[in-house]
């Protein structure tokens, strides 16, 4: 969908980012504390650690739905406020955060609404989304006549609805079964191949992450931190990659640097 | 199917209302047999089974029928009473779409300001403890000074009672959505009236609509007792208090006029339920 051109430009800097919940009570917890961060545009990013680490916190201090205690955080060169106001970004959540009362279509065009955009326009936007996403002929059902699945795509067809420039996602298969969530993987990862958006994609699975990513970064916990960064090369994905020595070799090396964070 | 249903809820009905007049002719029957006491004891019935007390229920479905002076004319009860009910239905429905207007505005402003909700919430509460019997007289004195006809000051009664449950339900349903909803609205930097809008309001239905329903019922009692304690010349609450004056002679006919109460407060229910059926009816059909 987009040219290249602009491509291997920072997508998302963090630079020694801390934040800190209940500051000054008794209840003070530091969630996260010194983050670098690096996302190249078209990159594809997970963030894994044991629960408790931050990366849910690190994804919505990138969605300005948090602002840091301490530190920067750019996305696109702007500030994360910034780049929240010009909706440089979609989101998607564990629970697809559908809303009943909205079909398919309406849900997915709920950006582009409270963007002003006309009811042609939103129609034949939703249209190209469905499409994307493979659910057209589901496009007047609603949220609770759709599977887990299916209810996710749709979550996902929303947060592009507007072609934002970055996804981020948390722990978006989350609550699928292991088929379904598999499935998702592949269908995102082709969308992803489609659109040239770039990903920041919390997840606790280990070969999610490394099926995934072209980076998968390992937080650890109390305080949050960056333990380590592990560059994953599978090339071109497909549910047969999953039986590839590599692939194996990948998970290996997440489960490994998730061990020595347990460890400490 | 929802006509299936809607055959069971009727019949679901007509079973009550048949076993609520064998209820009442039985024990009617069992007291005359007894004198008022309970079978073979020395205990008495704790309600008197006398024609006064208890008319039979045959005899106050036929009063509904009998002839009526009301004024210069002479019209069936069931005419008389249907008119009353009318202008009371109209008082009512003022009081109930003030009260939801009210109630609303008050959820919203709970909502919009956290300090409101702390502040107001207590007095919300306080107002519904006021007795209606004292407040009545005041409402309605002040509407006459100012010179509105009865019916504003009846209807005002009304919106006193409606306003609450709309208020209480408004907001925790306003409230409802999860927070990953309101983060969702967030990112797409939604203003806080689009949130309202496309959000919380939608969200908030499911909250609402048990509260009409509630606050309908609550308007038509609102406006009877108004009517009563102005004393004014027409609707149900004066049929009911000339009824209730002359309760020696024709019992009959204040039951009659309980009875219509009663269906005129059925008949608001409906109306609010279609209403619900209407607005959220879609997206309930469940995929076969």
């Amino acid at each position: 969908m987009r040219d290249n051109s602009e491509a291997l430009e920072e997508a998302v800097s963090v630079e020694s980012a801390d934040k800190v919940f209940n500051s000054g009570s008794d209840n003070e917890v530091q969630a996260l504390l010194g983050i670098d961060l690096n996302v190249k545009e078209g990159d594809f990013i997970s963030l894994i650690g044991p629960s408790g680490c931050g990366k849910s916190t690190l994804l919505r201090l990138i969605a300005d739905l948090l602002s840091p205690t301490a530190g920067e955080v750019k996305v696109f060169g702007k500030t994360a406020n910034q780049a929240r106001l010009d909706q440089d970004y979609g989101m998607v959540f564990q629970h697809s955060g559908l809303f009943d009362w909205r079909d398919v279509s309406a849900n997915i065009e709920l950006p582009l609404e409270l963007k002003g955009w006309s009811k042609a326009d939103r129609h034949v936007r939703s249209r190209e989304m469905l499409k994307l996403v493979r659910l057209e002929e589901f496009k007047d059902y609603y949220p609770r006549q759709l599977s887990g699945g299916m209810q996710q795509r749709v979550s996902i067809a929303r947060a592009l609805s507007f072609e934002p420039r970055l996804l981020l996602m948390d722990e978006p298969f989350g609550a699928l079964d292991e088929m379904t969530r598999e499935h998702m993987q592949v269908e995102l990862l082709r969308i992803w191949r489609e659109t040239g958006t770039t990903v920041v994609f919390v997840t606790h699975s280990i070969p999610e992450a490394a099926f995934l990513s072209s980076k998968v970064v390992v937080l650890s916990p109390r305080p949050g931190r960056i333990h380590s960064e592990i560059t994953v090369n599978l090339g071109n994905r497909t549910d047969e990659t999953r039986e590839d020595p590599e692939f194996f070799q990948a998970t290996t090396e997440v489960r490994e640097a998730l061990r020595a964070v347990e460890a400490n | 199917m929802t006509k299936r249903k809607a055959f069971r809820t009727a019949f679901t009905v007509l079973v009550t209302l048949v076993l609520l007049v064998l209820l009442w002719e039985g024990y009617k029957w069992m007291g005359q047999q007894t004198d008022d006491h309970w079978p073979g004891t020395q205990f008495g019935l704790p309600v008197s089974t006398n024609d006064l007390t208890m008319p039979h229920s045959g005899d106050i479905f036929n009063e509904l029928t009998e002839e009526i002076r009301a004024g210069r004319e002479t019209l069936p009860l069931t005419v008389y009473l249907a008119k009353k009910a009318a202008f009371t239905f109209l008082e009512a429905a003022i009081g109930f779409s003030l009260g939801v207007i009210v109630g609303l505005m008050l959820a919203i402003f709970m909502l919009r300001w956290r300090f409101a909700e702390r502040g107001f919430l207590p007095w919300i509460n306080v107002s519904q403890t006021v007795p209606l019997i004292a407040l009545a007289p005041i409402v309605v004195t002040w509407a006459r000074l100012q010179g509105y006809p009865d019916m504003v000051g009846i209807s005002l009664i009304a919106t006193y009672l409606t306003f609450f449950p709309v208020a209480v339900s408004g907001l925790r349903g306003l409230q409802s959505p999860d927070s990953s909803d309101i983060e969702l609205m967030h990112s797409y930097a939604a203003s806080w009236s689009s949130t309202l809008i496309k959000l919380r309001l939608p969200a908030a239905r499911p909250f609402l609509f048990p509260a009409f329903k509630l606050a309908a019922t609550l308007s038509v009692v609102g406006a009877i007792v108004g009517e009563i304690s102005i004393g004014t010349k027409t609707g149900l609450g004066r049929a009911i208090l000339d009824f209730s004056m002359r309760y020696a002679v024709w019992p009959e006919r204040l039951y009659s006029s309980v009875i219509a109460a009663s269906l005129l407060g059925l008949f608001v229910f409906g109306l609010v339920n279609a209403a619900e059926w209407l607005v959220i009816k879609r997206g309930r059909e469940v995929l076969k």
